[in-house]
């Protein structure tokens, strides 16, 4: 395992993590769950990563701008931002294919690949806002998605402790559809539930496996 | 008549699979649910944070959409409120 740095575009110095052969002539660029799914499957994502470099497969996990160590500002992104970081990541560590996983599938680089569990920006942002809802509702604070939400694509929003800014409000909003040219993975195919169902980040050894053989077998000519 | 009621079937068997999923429990205990057997206030698994992912991978799976207001404690008593309530979204959709 290494740790490295790439460049993106806004700017800012971002760090990836880089798995298996340095010389690999196929190089897997891996596109993290967001937010709290971000912190769910890292330890998975890792794993899985670790799994493909046993099969011979490099990989590179990058932190997107404003995410994990990112020093970037979370406010200041959206999908185009994050979509024009993804393709400068592929372009300088050499990616030949990308795994996006769940709702990465909206920033994906033109790169063959696959689509874990894919979900739309849209679901992701419902959950987010649900989570603000029922804790003001706790609170006896009237605030309903609705408002929020109308707010939130003119001002950002802070939900669930991320500060989104107002186009990535608006992105999440008005991205439905999970449709791709990557090769979709769906859940049921890794023999287990989802890890951003858990309560907490936790991790299942036979899932990473199962991910990884699945990515080796779809690189076999 | 036979169409409707294995829709049900279906609708059942998806809530029930999202139910296991999101809160960690074991199928034989998801598959011994009858309509009246409690859900919050019942389940330990089900914390606040648990409803918010059980919500959000209701509408996944079902592909419906559930507002803020028909959220509320009534929703989630009894399997059975949950699963009659999801089955009417669906119809409407």
């Amino acid at each position: 395992m290494q740790l490295a740095c790439w460049s993106a575009p806004g700017g800012s110095e971002e760090l990836v993590v880089r798995m298996g052969p340095t010389d690999a002539s196929v190089r897997v660029l891996v596109l993290p769950a967001w937010f709290d799914e971000a912190n769910k499957t890292r330890h998975f994502t890792i794993e899985m990563m670790r799994e493909l470099a046993l099969l011979g497969v490099a990989s590179d996990l990058p932190d997107l701008p404003g995410c994990n160590e990112s020093l970037a500002r979370l406010e200041e992104q959206s999908l185009a931002s994050w979509r024009a970081a993804a393709a400068s990541a592929a372009d300088e560590l050499g990616s030949t294919h990308v795994l996006a996983i769940r709702a990465s599938v909206a920033i994906a680089p033109k790169t063959p690949g696959w689509a874990y569990a894919p979900v739309a920006g849209k679901s992701v942002l419902r959950s987010l806002l649900r989570v603000r809802v029922m804790a003001s509702r706790e609170a006896v604070r009237a605030e309903t998605s609705e408002d929020l939400l109308a707010a939130g694509r003119s001002e950002g929003l802070a939900l669930a402790g991320y500060r989104l800014g107002s186009a990535l409000v608006a992105d999440l909003a008005d991205h439905a559809d999970t449709a791709s040219p990557l090769g979709e993975i769906a859940q049921a195919a890794l023999g287990g539930p989802g890890l951003w169902l858990r309560a907490e980040p936790d991790h299942d050894a036979a899932q990473a496996k199962a991910l990884a053989a699945l990515i080796a077998q779809g690189l076999q000519p | 008549m036979t169409a409707i009621h294995n829709d049900h079937a279906e609708t059942d068997l998806i809530l029930r699979g999202v139910l296991r999923d999101v809160l960690g429990l074991r199928a034989e205990q998801v598959d011994a649910f009858s309509h009246e057997t409690g859900l919050f206030g019942h389940l330990p698994e089900l914390d606040s944070m648990a409803v918010v992912s059980l919500l959000t991978e209701i509408e996944d799976r079902l592909d419906i959409v559930l507002e803020d207001d028909e959220i509320d404690g009534d929703l989630l008593e009894t399997y059975g409120a949950l699963l009659s309530f999801v089955i009417a979204k669906r119809s409407d959709g």
